[in-house]
């Protein structure tokens, strides 16, 4: 009865005015609007959206770093689920909407669902367009436009076979480099004579094909294609293999990407009635012909012109929300918009008109050597066209010039080189910025200025680059202008700001280590010197900070194919023992879960003896350490450890080093599970895996805990219904109660999730962080939703770590007893020697 | 003035590249160390600030850092860098025909050490 109660309170307040949004499309710019009108008008509306895709809104415009590996599709969502529940927005995920019923104010979409609206936004966005050649619609022929594409590339560059990329155009290249990072063998296709002809001039299009035929990809220009071959009917269902052009020249392919165009998606409209042209025609004010229906992104037309870039589409979205939250005075007017390409290491940039005429003037730089080619169009002395290739610094503060139609007749002769050039002055980085009007315009994708920043800095106290992305939106979108955001903030907060945000791994590099992860995968960098040639290191050969961090990440990234470079580990994992103070080491067998035995330690004795070792200790692991050990004795100390059967314990590792336990149910009146054996078997499965940093767990029979589980990095405590995992816990530099990950039934079950716990930290750690920080950067829910609800990807987890495991479980004593790296162990040579004897 | 005294210490090739070994001495250990491009450099073996054994630490570019704390110390001069003060002393040294020989005068008026065991 409660609950009948319940709903008919909820029904009274509901406010009557709260009307009903319908938005048909769950791209960028409806995204935006609703963040728009949220803030405007927060109450006003039910929203309920209509997404054909089966996810959440992301940034289309970083597809082609996921494309290239650079980006995860995680870091691209806009807004994740959450956000939806928050406002309180209903999400149709994977339907598509085909009617409208503009008489009875409803939506229909594919899978019945029927929605009444009050107002209605259409953002259908586009649709790619395929050339109708013979054979495009083979298999293996794909256009670029949404992540489904992406994932099919990604599945055909698995075969690393040869692909065929018909279109030069910015999202052409994007994808025929991403394909090539891939590892397939990529040719562009173009039908006009220069790459990107719409946004670049003649000799920068050639410019970039020459970088990107640098890259490796072959490219055809002035190349019409004639058909598109298949394979034999006989060998299964006919796929692609080759392109032909006009001239009769065949190119194989494995796959062909068409990215010749977009074409608005206006069907839905036309069939309701609604004003079509190219696009759905919308006034300034973004209305269709039906005053109650909205059309917004790609798929409107405004004042004659349809648009695909990002600025002006959030610019509608602006309008929408504005007009939707009651102010009828908002109109759309499109203003000029740069172009960058989202390919690492090719810089260009380009604004504007900058076609030939008798009525303009150029100015042109170039710098052959460097790469370097700038071209400005000036009409009646105002700044009209930019295009600038391989230095794009100064792009910025150009476009702010052409966008405000200033007269640059003062600044002619040196505004090619930017705003710090007029004067002399010297090369501050941050003086192009300093000089920069409050309304010069900083993010072209959200359309802030530079006052907007300062003006959020200040009255919010922003210091980081986090926090101007969340207040203001600058840099949230492509991110091309992170770097002229971060001046802002530097400018305006001075010496407090710390762009601690992505902390870069040391002084040889820019990059942070979650970058340099990436890119190692993404390029197949498989070697230190490879990394630091990709990523281009400042320093001949990095430094004792990231040396050891990226012999780590290869070693991870590509086990069984990376060599282990021993001169870029510490001198304890060099050597496989612990250097002490005095420069003598210590050495740690292994007592798998704490447990010895006689012989054992009679060895140890015996080596104790035999080489006058000055200290024996327990350590807090439970096992025994062998102090003041010099240097050239460690192979005959091995030697004899492990004539009995004792191995290195990895005292000394960024590894797994302990699994302490207590006795368990074979002993312990209180033991409810045999915690010495999991210990035990723990240990075995686990011994040998490299980890970001050291790895330590134990395992008790009972919650009195004895074994200490509580606070290891990872932790088992038995019950009597079976095992409680817990992790993250940590007793050193810092005091940390470990939280608990799940339960499992079975010790195989306990050990399968323990494997996957570590193998993702292994994957996702930086090197030198403990489980416990790992987990406070990446979120706990992260980690349990991968590790313990996840059973497919817990899976995948333990299979690589296996994989892994089956290479690096080799005892490192054994193998330099054998002579393995025997020049560590011996002087070069002895003149103590040389001087008694003369 | 002494004059220089030159031992053949061993082959170039003896020495891992980013690597270093050690000459024992009667006036104690002396690291040599060479870089990734071939060029060899010898120190006596202990970090200016606690004594630490420079021969195990990371060798990159003309640096050593030492594995006890940290200290990054210049190859060519001993001198440690950044905001650390200090110096170990640098022995010359010289290459001929892959033979390395490091003037073992510039040890000269140290203190003999007991011989190590």
């Amino acid at each position: 009865m409660r609950h009948f109660q319940k709903e008919a309170f909820d029904a009274d307040v509901r406010p009557a005015e709260r009307q009903r949004l319908v938005i048909v499309g769950n791209g960028m710019s409806p995204g935006r609007a609703l963040e728009k009108l949220f803030e405007a008008a927060p109450e006003a509306y039910k929203v309920t959206i209509f997404n054909a895709e089966p996810r959440v809104n992301y940034d289309r415009i970083m597809l082609s770093p996921v494309l290239s590996g650079e980006k995860s599709f995680d870091e691209i969502v806009i807004h994740g689920d959450g956000w939806y529940v928050k406002h309180n927005v209903t999400l149709y995920k994977g339907h598509r909407v085909v009617a409208i019923d503009r008489d009875n104010r409803t939506v229909t979409s594919n899978h019945g669902v029927v929605e009444p609206y009050d107002q209605l936004i259409i953002a259908t966005g586009s649709t790619p367009i395929v050339i109708p050649v013979p054979g495009c619609k083979l298999a293996g022929v794909l256009t670029y436009r949404d992540l489904d594409d992406v994932n099919a590339m990604l599945l055909a560059a698995q075969s690393r076979g040869k692909a065929v990329v018909i279109g030069g155009g910015l999202l052409g290249l994007e994808a025929a480099i991403g394909l090539k990072e891939r590892g397939m063998e990529v040719t562009v296709v173009h039908l006009m004579p220069t790459l990107m002809e719409r946004q670049l001039d003649a000799p920068s299009g050639f410019l970039l094909k020459e970088a990107i035929e640098a890259r490796g990809v072959k490219v055809y220009t002035k190349a019409n294609t004639r058909e598109i071959l298949g394979t034999d009917h006989a060998g299964g269902p006919s796929r692609v293999r080759a392109v032909v052009l006009e001239d009769g020249t065949e190119i194989p392919a494995d796959l062909v990407v068409m990215a010749v165009g977009i074409r608005p998606s206006a069907a839905l409209a036309r069939d309701a009635g609604l004003e079509v042209n190219r696009g759905i025609v919308v006034g300034a004010n973004m209305r269709t012909s039906d005053p109650d229906i909205y059309a917004l992104g790609e798929c409107a037309e405004a004042h004659g012109q349809c648009f695909g870039l990002v600025a002006p589409l959030y610019d509608m979205a602006g309008v929408v929300a504005a007009q939707l939250a009651g102010d009828d005075s908002a109109a759309f007017n499109p203003s000029a918009t740069a172009t960058k390409l989202k390919v690492t290491g090719i810089n260009l940039f380009s604004a504007g008109d900058f076609a030939d005429g008798g009525d303009r003037e150029e100015i042109v730089l170039r710098d052959a050597a460097r790469g370097v080619y700038r071209r400005l169009v000036l009409k009646d002395g105002k700044l009209i066209g930019i295009v600038l290739y391989g230095d794009v610094s100064h792009g910025a503060w150009l476009f702010d010039l052409l966008k405000r139609g200033a007269d640059v007749a003062d600044v002619r002769e040196t505004m090619m080189f930017g705003p710090g050039a007029a004067g002399g002055a010297p090369l501050d980085p941050t003086a192009a910025v300093a000089a920069l009007p409050d309304d010069a315009e900083i993010c072209g994708c959200n359309g802030v200025c530079k006052g907007k920043i300062v003006e959020a800095i200040k009255a919010k106290g922003l210091t980081n680059l986090e926090g101007v992305r969340a207040h203001t939106k600058a840099s949230a979108s492509c991110g091309s202008c992170t770097g002229l955001v971060e001046q802002v903030i530097r400018l305006t907060v001075g010496e407090a700001y710390a762009p601690a945000a992505v902390a870069s791994i040391c002084g040889c590099t820019r990059l942070g280590h979650d970058d340099v992860r990436r890119l190692i995968v993404a390029k197949g960098l498989k070697s230190i010197p490879a990394v630091m040639q990709a990523l281009e290191w400042n320093t001949s050969c990095g430094c004792a900070k990231c040396r050891p961090a990226l012999n780590y990440y290869c070693l991870c990234a590509w086990p069984g194919e990376y060599e282990d470079d021993g001169q870029s580990r510490f001198i304890n994992e060099r050597v496989h023992a612990n250097i002490q103070r005095d420069g003598t080491y210590s050495v740690v067998p292994r007592m798998w879960g704490g447990v010895t035995r006689a012989a054992e330690l009679r060895a140890i004795a015996d080596v104790v003896d035999k080489f006058a070792i000055p200290t024996v200790k327990v350590t807090g692991g439970q096992r025994i350490d062998l102090l003041g050990v010099r240097k050239e004795q460690l192979p005959a100390v091995w030697a004899d450890l492990n004539a009995a059967g004792l191995v290195s314990g990895a005292a000394y590792g960024k590894a797994l080093r302990t699994v302490k336990t207590c006795v368990g149910s074979d002993w312990c009146r209180f033991g409810t599970q045999d915690s010495t054996g999991l210990g035990v078997k723990l240990e075995k499965f686990l011994w040998g895996s490299w980890t970001p940093a050291k790895v330590k767990l134990a395992v008790s029979g009972c919650p009195r805990n004895c074994a200490e589980a509580t606070c290891k990095d990872v932790g088992v405590i038995c019950v009597d219904s079976g095992y409680d995992i817990v992790f993250a816990g940590a007793a050193g530099l810092d005091i940390l109660g470990t939280q608990a990950l799940c339960h499992a039934s079975t010790e195989e079950e306990t050990i399968e999730i323990i494997a996957a716990l570590i193998q993702l930290y292994r994957e996702q750690g930086r090197y030198l962080e403990r489980i416990y920080k790992w987990a406070r950067r990446v979120g706990a829910d992260s980690i349990k939703a991968q590790v313990v609800e996840n059973l497919d990807r817990r899976r995948a987890l333990y299979d690589r770590f296996v994989a892994s495991q089956r290479l690096a479980q080799r005892d490192p004593w054994s193998e330099r007893v054998a002579g393995k790296d025997a020049h560590e162990f011996a002087p070069i040579a002895d003149l103590t020697l040389l001087n008694a004897a003369e | 003035m002494t004059s220089e005294t030159w031992a053949d210490i061993g082959a170039l090739e003896a020495i891992p590249r980013r690597g270093a070994r050690v000459v024992r001495t009667p006036q104690g250990c002396i690291a040599v160390f060479r870089t990734v491009d071939d060029r060899v450099f010898a120190l006596d073996d202990r970090c200016p600030h606690k004594g630490g054994p420079l021969s195990q630490g990371i060798v990159h570019g003309t640096s050593v850092t030492c594995p006890l704390h940290n200290w990054v110390l210049s190859l060519e001069t001993g001198e440690a860098q950044g905001a650390d003060a200090g110096r170990t002393l640098a022995i010359p040294l010289r290459v001929v025909e892959g033979r390395i020989l490091i003037d073992v005068s510039a040890l000269a008026g140290r203190p003999v050490l007991a011989k190590a065991g």
